[in-house]
């Protein structure tokens, strides 16, 4: 058991556990952030996507002693806190396309797709077809179409 | 307020309302502190359709008739209250998953109760086992079975409030009209809802009657409105199971059999394993060996380090191969009548593999189990039936057990049975402790809840431009109905129509939805099953996707022998009207005939079911390019690259959510057509995660997509929650057959080809990886 200390939303947190614990763990049930969810646990269905220094990550294959006393963690619940906005763009996006069905992937998606749109433009081009054949989360209910139409949508707001 | 006046006589008090001859009905005022009213699910049985041509069972009498009928013997109300702050609620005796019943619920309560639908809030009841039958969420019947019910009580909560109003504003009640939550004078003084909640509320309990607005005068039903949960979804609100704070109940996890439904026999180092950081409890549960710990990256080590002593699974040794060479054995034999001499016949025989019907929220429930009581929080369709299950493994009455229905993360079928809820129960039980159950992902597909393996052989003849006969055997793995369809039909029974006493449930509920659309002479339709070793359960519309992927690449044969093209063909032999206008939509608008480049073609099919109809046309591209496509982890494979479809769903609530559970069975269909299935081998099925099980991706997802909702003038909604998915994965076989050439008889098409690295079996679960930090973008 160590002390591991990090930027959680915007504010500095610190915990009490073992060294290898997976960060999801930490967030979801050491500190009660429910927003990341669970899928796989092994980085394939991309629910827990969440942002590590404004890049997206899944803390479900990091152990919380790779987590540095500076790096800022955003999980969904603080992505509206990134912006001056009440919502994130994406976010208003999402319920605008009426995107989630039962919700459950969708703080990854939305997570990931915030990641995706500034990929692109680092790139230097706008987000489009062969961009949304990358993203890797898994969405059983089968909402990718409209997750398509509303990132489209959310690109021209951010 | 009035009370029942004799049958036929109508207040008139309102405008727009009571035409003469209109449906009265009754409903109830409650006693209670504020506003309740209450109206009986009974009221939820439809007209019966007319049908004039000799029907097919499911035409006049189909599965959602049989659950609705379930619920006329018991005397079920169902409540809604209103609130000091303005606001009404209700407790949805169903269970949300996604498919937007809570939000389409909402609507009708605003609608009749002139309520803005952001002030009506519609939360999940907890199992009432007084509802008997009718707590049950499947067949795509919620909003079919609550429609009216859910109006009657709105209806008089808003004739209760308009009555309070006149004494308060001492005006004739005709004089007052409501509008957004506010009782309004012609004078302009007005009082909100809120205002009348207390004064409105009843002593005793009172039965009045009501009308219902009718459909020329909806202003919230029909028009497009965003899900009630979108916002808490969008910022990570949004509770699932997983996500409740339930004191001490601390995460859990259970080591399981490599093998399926192996069983643990002891554990050889449950000592260590107490010891490793975290664990706080090691039980042995008939389903696998439970670890409780503070977190469940916790939970996983100890599961991984579990030595475990196994006895044997239920299918020991078996593979795809020898499941399907039972399944042969329990064939049904192909007798085509007499037939001339001169018809031709086209034969055709397709397998189905096995499917996971696994949600993306994995199996999970909380319980909390007393030497006296147990209360259980989960996702859970038949909520009552897994009341009695929990009961009955934890040793105690019914009564002493609560259970709270949580929205589920996602269904398909999978939440129609209550395991993680009894597996929970039991471990808390064993430990003594609160536990917070999680299955991890492997254990989904390896022992989850599948889609039963199956053939279906047709046979059909034709002469002279006619299909004279069309034989269809469905052979199946034994599908379990066990979550309370079963324990309906029994109660039904001797309600159903001729034919259908003394058939087994699953024959039952085969004869109940399958229903071949078209005019083809002779048809039969049957269904055997064999092998009850298997998890099963409904998945996603049942037997309709299988059925009609064989039924529909049938069809484009038949066409193709009579040298007619597929969309002309389907239109000349299609029996209703609104399955033909349907299929016309969809070939107008994806342009049914234009012209593409070899190796990729369109495919269209229809499907007619839960009183509606839906038509698909797919464009697909199987050439090379497409085929070839490197993603790391990923089947690309052929790509449908045009999805359109068109839907009759009778009277649409709310065409922003049917339309989205039409994207979701395209999505679905693509998957089954294409790349979704489980592989069995020596006793165990192969997939562990999502990187081997291969649902439809973004890099599956047709770039272009439309869904079209046909305009009907029911006044009944039909089922949706299903609907899409039937012709979404036929039309994706036809398009596949036309482009390649090659009509597949298996399906998924690339279930010949296992992909990925097989994860072990011992331990059961893989480990987490650790360089997440090199995969950033
Ligand atoms: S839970 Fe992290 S990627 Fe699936
Ligand atoms: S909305 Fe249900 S998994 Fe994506």
């Amino acid at each position: 058991m160590s002390t591991h200390t990090f930027l959680l939303n915007g504010k500095p947190v610190s915990v009490d556990v073992d060294d290898s614990v997976r960060l999801l763990w930490v967030l979801r049930d050491v500190l009660g952030v429910t927003g990341p969810k669970y899928g796989c646990g092994i980085n394939v269905c991309k629910a827990c996507t969440s942002h590590l220094n404004g890049r997206a990550f899944n803390p479900c294959s990091v152990q919380i002693k790779d987590v540095k006393a500076d790096d800022e963690i955003t999980t969904i619940e603080g992505l509206a806190d990134t912006v001056d906005t009440e919502l994130h763009p994406m976010q208003e996006a999402w319920i605008e396309y009426d995107v989630a069905q039962c919700g459950y992937c969708q703080p990854g998606q939305i997570m990931a797709a915030v990641a995706k749109v500034r990929q692109a433009r680092a790139a230097g081009h706008e987000i489009g077809d062969a961009d949304f054949d990358e993203i890797r989360n898994i969405c059983r209910c089968g909402t990718y179409h409209r997750i398509r139409e509303a990132i489209t949508a959310a690109a021209a707001h951010m | 307020m009035s009370d029942v006046p004799a049958k036929g006589g109508h207040s008139g008090r309102r405008g727009e309302r009571a035409p003469v001859g209109r449906r009265a009905f009754i409903g109830y005022v409650l006693a209670g502190a504020t506003l309740a009213v209450a109206a009986d699910l009974r009221l939820g049985a439809p007209a019966q359709a007319a049908v004039a041509s000799v029907p097919q069972i499911p035409e006049v009498y189909d599965l959602e008739d049989l659950q609705t009928d379930a619920a006329l013997p018991t005397s079920a109300l169902i409540k809604i209250v209103l609130h000091e702050d303005g606001t009404a609620s209700f407790e949805l005796p169903r269970m949300e998953v996604g498919q937007g019943i809570t939000t389409s619920m909402a609507m009708i309560i605003a609608e009749e109760l002139d309520l803005p639908v952001d002030k009506v809030r519609v939360t999940l009841a907890p199992a009432r086992p007084e509802l008997l039958l009718n707590q049950m969420t499947g067949g795509s019947n919620s909003t079919v079975s609550m429609f009216t019910p859910v109006r009657v009580a709105a209806a008089i909560a808003r004739k209760a409030l308009l009555e309070a109003a006149a004494i308060e504003l001492g005006a004739a009640v005709t004089r007052l009209t409501a509008k957004a939550g506010v009782v309004l004078t012609p004078d302009g003084s007005s009082l909100p809802y809120g205002a009348l909640a207390s004064k409105a509320a009843g002593r005793k309990v009172k039965a009045v009657e009501t009308e219902l607005k009718p459909a020329s005068g909806y202003a919230v039903i029909g028009k497009p409105h965003g899900r009630d949960d979108a916002r808490l979804a969008v910022t990570g609100r949004k509770k699932y199971v997983m996500d409740l704070q339930v004191p001490d109940a601390l995460p859990t996890m259970v080591c399981r059999a490599p093998t399926l439904n192996g069983s643990p026999v002891s554990v050889r180092n449950e000592a260590a394993v107490l010891a490793m950081p975290g664990v706080t409890d090691v039980a042995q549960v008939d389903t696998g060996v439970a670890v409780r710990a503070a977190t469940f990256g916790q939970c996983i080590d100890a599961v991984r380090a579990l030595d475990v002593e196994w006895a044997a699974g239920s299918v020991e040794g078996e593979s795809d191969a020898t499941v399907l060479a039972r399944l042969r054995k329990a064939e049904l034999p192909l007798a085509v009548p007499k037939i001339p001499a001169l018809a031709e016949t086209v034969e055709a025989d397709f397998t189905f593999m096995f499917r996971s019907s696994a949600a993306l929220e994995p199996n999970c429930a909380i319980a909390d189990v007393r030497a006296d009581r147990a209360t259980v929080w989960a996702g859970l369709k038949s909520p009552i039936v897994a009341q009695g299950d929990i009961a009955k493994a934890v040793g105690l009455p019914m009564g002493a057990v609560t259970v709270h229905v949580v929205t589920g993360g996602g269904s398909f079928g999978h939440k129609l049975f209550g395991d993680a809820a009894v597996e929970a129960a039991k471990v808390s039980k064993a430990m003594g402790k609160p536990v917070k159950l999680m299955w991890h992902r492997a254990d989904e597909p390896r022992q989850g809840r599948v889609h039963p393996m199956a053939t279906s052989r047709i046979r059909a003849t034709h002469l002279g431009g006619q299909v004279l006969t069309f034989e269809q055997r469905h052979t199946s793995v034994v599908t379990d109905f066990s979550h309370g369809l079963g324990e309906m039909i029994t109660a039904t029974v001797d309600r159903l129509p001729g034919g259908l006493g003394g058939l087994a449930f699953s024959e039952t509920i085969f004869t109940l939805t399958q229903e071949l659309p078209y005019h083809f002479g002779l048809v039969t339709q049957l269904l055997s099953e064999t092998d009850g070793r298997f998890n099963t359960g409904s998945m996603r519309n049942i037997y309709s996707p299988d059925v009609a992927c064989a039924n529909e690449l049938v069809i484009d044969q038949l066409a193709a022998k009579m040298g007619k093209d597929p969309l002309e063909f389907r239109l000349a032999f299609l029996k209703k009207e609104r399955v033909k206008a349907a299929l016309q939509k969809v070939a107008e608008v994806g342009r049914w005939g234009r012209a593409m480049p070899a190796g990729t073609a369109q495919g269209i099919a229809v499907h007619s079911e839960y009183k509606g109809a839906t038509a698909v046309l797919v464009e697909i591209d199987c050439r090379p390019e497409a085929v070839n496509r490197k993603i790391r982890d990923a089947v690309t494979g052929p790509r449908v690259t045009k999805a359109v479809i068109a839907v009759d769903a009778g009277l649409v609530i709310n065409p922003k959510g049917l339309e989205a559970q039409m994207l979701g069975g395209v999505s679905d269909g693509i998957a089954l057509a294409l790349t979704s299935s489980l592989h069995l081998r020596d006793g165990h099925f192969l997939e562990a995660s999502w990187d081997n099980y291969f649902y439809t991706r973004q890099w599956n997802t047709p770039p272009e997509f439309e869904c079209v909702v046909m305009p009907s003038d029911s006044e009944q909604p039909g089922g949706a929650g299903e609907a899409g998915v039937a012709a979404s994965v036929a039309a994706v076989a036809c398009a596949y057959a036309r482009a390649t050439g090659t009509v597949p008889t298996r399906f998924p098409v690339n279930h010949g080809t296992v992909s990925f690295d097989v994860k072990p079996f011992v331990p059961p679960v893989p480990a987490s990886p650790t360089d997440g930090l090199s995969h950033t973008y």
